[in-house]
């Protein structure tokens, strides 16, 4: 009888280039993705060094972090911004890379692009300079975020050096509430084992709430599998993986699709293998989330209060609170339903994609935005652009009163000049809150992309008629 | 890359838990396009005011950590982002050594790839090297200790290859380029 593996063990088996006591394994890698913030010292280490790409046609590039959402036709006028697309253009064109640039409508936030061409596939090692790498795991493939010494190593070798991280099961049971959505039962996850509580693991997400997400509910899952600690989180492949990836135009041929899905079929963990931890959560107890402090473990149910930092024991927790409390510039005992909201941002790697917007849209319809609230949709591709024009989601939005931009990054780390102001309040759909994140001084709650929209009409922390 | 074998400096405290490279490294600064020159933009928004003069009640601000080389701080230091300019900025500030409770790992990644020793101790070892009177510490890697003139000693553990590499100064890319033949081999076997 063979040892029972987990999905890890089975990925990591089928990766291995060269295994030698006392050193790290050395892994093959299927997809490398570029884009233009982590990569350009990489590229100059390969010319100082004289080494050529080793794989061109494994990567992939686009640019997504600093360019402007505005009209695509207008100039960059960010000098340094623009160099640095400008670097990554001439790199990828010297070495024969793909890349999706601006004036193409695959262009995108790179986590996004990836699942929705069918480039990120069930079994693969994906890396790219980017800490939500993570998300692609949602497949069922190995994916994580590297330093660019890192990307400048898989450029040259397409291949990376790694010790086999230790694996936690996060098995969340039963059925979610109407109403509470992936990034919901995510951010819960991440208050209850806290911002390092995966630091060393991969996350290998099951249970019945996981099985009846959607695929994108299941990227929104892995994205912030990192905001736990864990570099890579992980979903078994199943009918909703197969049913997602059929056609997509990076996918396997038609011909050889059915055998593929069979294969991904089989990377399940085995019923017998075991978890270093695992951690179970009843899906059903979580509530809608927000967060109100300045890492994403810092969360709340939206019927909840402001913590009081005086409930907690642990000095260094006590401290964290209160210097997360006075950045916030909020009062323990507040309501968050109480809590005035300056801007609305709906976006990102974590909820920019189509299922995103129509969940944001449907709580928007008919309604207008708060006076005080400036609120800002950012598709997380051109593609996506174009299917909830279609759909009438743009329009939906725009009559509300949001600006409908370009796809990108944008407000999630203002890179561009999609920025907060000191001190501005920002009910934000994207995956950190860390201080100065979206802008020196800017405070921003996560939520789901529902509650942005919801807050944006209420100016409050708010839930879509008919949730609550 | 430089080997680091052992160390002697001053020390900068940090008490604080899960500080991100958001912090460290603040995103309005990697646009450039060189590894050099981040330690000027080290903790900026921590470090200066709005007018750009210093913050005086920021941990590397206070006079005893002038000058500082190691920085010792809390849990899950590093957390966050997987931008390697945070390593770039602490190496250029001057730090060559930290000292944590734990370290995100990615950020451990980047550190071993800049000769950035990253040192983990027990919370309690944490606290006694926080409130020593010394501020200067030594740590040796060949010994994997961390002592200070008044009689600490603390044994650290660390992987043997990441130990290695650090203290040879060993080019990672160098490593793996070793075993082309293997590579050439698995994709060989996967065409």
């Amino acid at each position: 009888m063979t040892v029972p593996r987990t999905m890890l063990d089975k990925i990591w088996e089928r990766h291995l280039v060269h295994a030698e006591d006392g050193t790290p394994d050395l892994l093959y890698v299927d997809l490398h993705l570029l884009h233009e913030v982590t990569s350009a010292q990489a590229f100059e280490g390969l010319r100082l060094a004289g080494r050529p790409v080793r794989r061109p046609d494994l990567c992939v590039a686009t640019i997504d972090h600093n360019i402007p959402t505005t009209d695509r036709s207008l100039p960059v006028l960010d000098d340094i911004a623009r160099r640095q697309m400008e670097v990554l253009r001439d790199n990828v064109a010297e070495h024969g890379i793909r890349i999706f640039d601006i004036d193409d409508e695959r262009q995108g936030i790179v986590h996004v692009i990836g699942p929705e061409l069918g480039l990120t596939q069930p079994g693969t090692i994906i890396v790219c300079g980017d800490s939500h790498t993570s998300t692609h795991g949602a497949f069922g493939a190995l994916a994580f975020g590297i330093g660019t010494s890192e990307v400048e190593h898989v450029l040259a070798t397409q291949c990376i050096p790694r010790t086999k991280p230790r694996t936690v099961e996060i098995r969340l049971d039963g059925e979610a509430r109407p109403g509470v959505s992936a990034k919901d039962l995510v951010l819960a996850v991440i208050g209850e084992i806290g911002v390092g509580g995966a630091t060393g693991h991969v996350i290998e997400y099951t249970g019945a709430a996981i099985r009846a997400l959607s695929m994108e509910g299941r990227l929104t899952v892995c994205n912030i599998s990192i905001e736990a600690g864990a570099r890579a989180g992980m979903i078994s492949p199943d009918e909703v993986t197969i049913e997602y990836l059929r056609d997509r135009p990076f996918g396997p041929d038609s011909d050889a699709f059915e055998e593929a899905a069979a294969r991904w079929l089989a990377l399940a963990t085995d019923a017998e293998a075991t978890f270093d931890r695992t951690v179970v959560i009843d899906a059903a107890s979580i509530e809608p989330q927000v967060s109100w402090g300045t890492n994403p473990a810092m969360v709340g149910p939206i019927s909840g209060v402001v913590p009081d930092p005086a409930d907690v024991e642990s000095q260094v927790d006590r401290q964290a609170m209160e210097r997360a409390l006075t950045y916030m510039g909020l009062t323990p005992g507040t309501p968050f339903r109480d809590i005035k909201l300056d801007r609305v941002f709906i976006g990102s790697c974590t909820n920019a994609r189509i299922e995103d917007l129509r969940a944001a849209a449907a709580a928007v319809r008919g309604r207008t935005v708060h006076p005080d609230v400036s609120a800002m949709v950012v598709p997380g591709s051109g593609l996506v652009k174009r299917q909830a024009e279609e759909e009438g989601l743009a329009a939906t939005f725009r009559e509300a009163g949001f600006e409908w931009r370009e796809a990108g990054c944008s407000m999630c780390l203002g890179m561009n000049p999609d920025v907060l102001a000191s001190g501005e309040r920002c009910a934000s759909t994207s995956n950190r809150n860390f201080e100065g994140r979206q802008g020196t001084g800017g405070r921003t709650h996560l939520v789901s992309p529902a509650i942005a929209a919801a807050s944006a009409i209420a100016g409050t922390f708010a839930e879509p008629e008919g949730n609550t | 890359m430089d080997p680091f074998t052992k160390h002697t400096g001053t020390l900068a405290v940090m008490d604080r838990a899960d500080v991100d490279t958001d912090q460290i490294i603040p995103k309005e600064f990697l646009k450039r396009i060189e590894r050099t020159g981040y330690g000027r933009f080290l903790f900026n928004h921590w470090r200066f005011d709005e007018n750009g003069d210093l913050k005086a009640d920021f941990e590397l601000n206070r006079p005893e950590a002038a000058g500082a080389s190691i920085l010792i701080a809390g849990r899950n230091f590093g957390c966050g982002s997987s931008r390697e300019h945070a390593t770039w900025a602490l190496r250029d500030y001057g730090f060559r050594v930290i000292i944590a409770e734990s370290v995100a790992d990615i950020f451990r990644e980047n550190a071993d790839q800049n000769g950035l020793l990253v040192v983990t101790l027990p919370s309690e070892q944490i606290g006694q090297i926080m409130h020593a009177p010394a501020q200067s510490l030594t740590v040796d890697l060949e010994a994997c200790t961390v002592t200070d003139s008044a009689g600490f000693l603390a044994q650290f553990a660390i992987d043997s290859f990441r130990r290695d590499c650090l203290l040879q100064g060993l080019e990672r890319i160098g490593l793996t380029l070793q075993h082309v033949a293997a590579i050439q081999a698995f994709e060989d076997r996967s065409n």
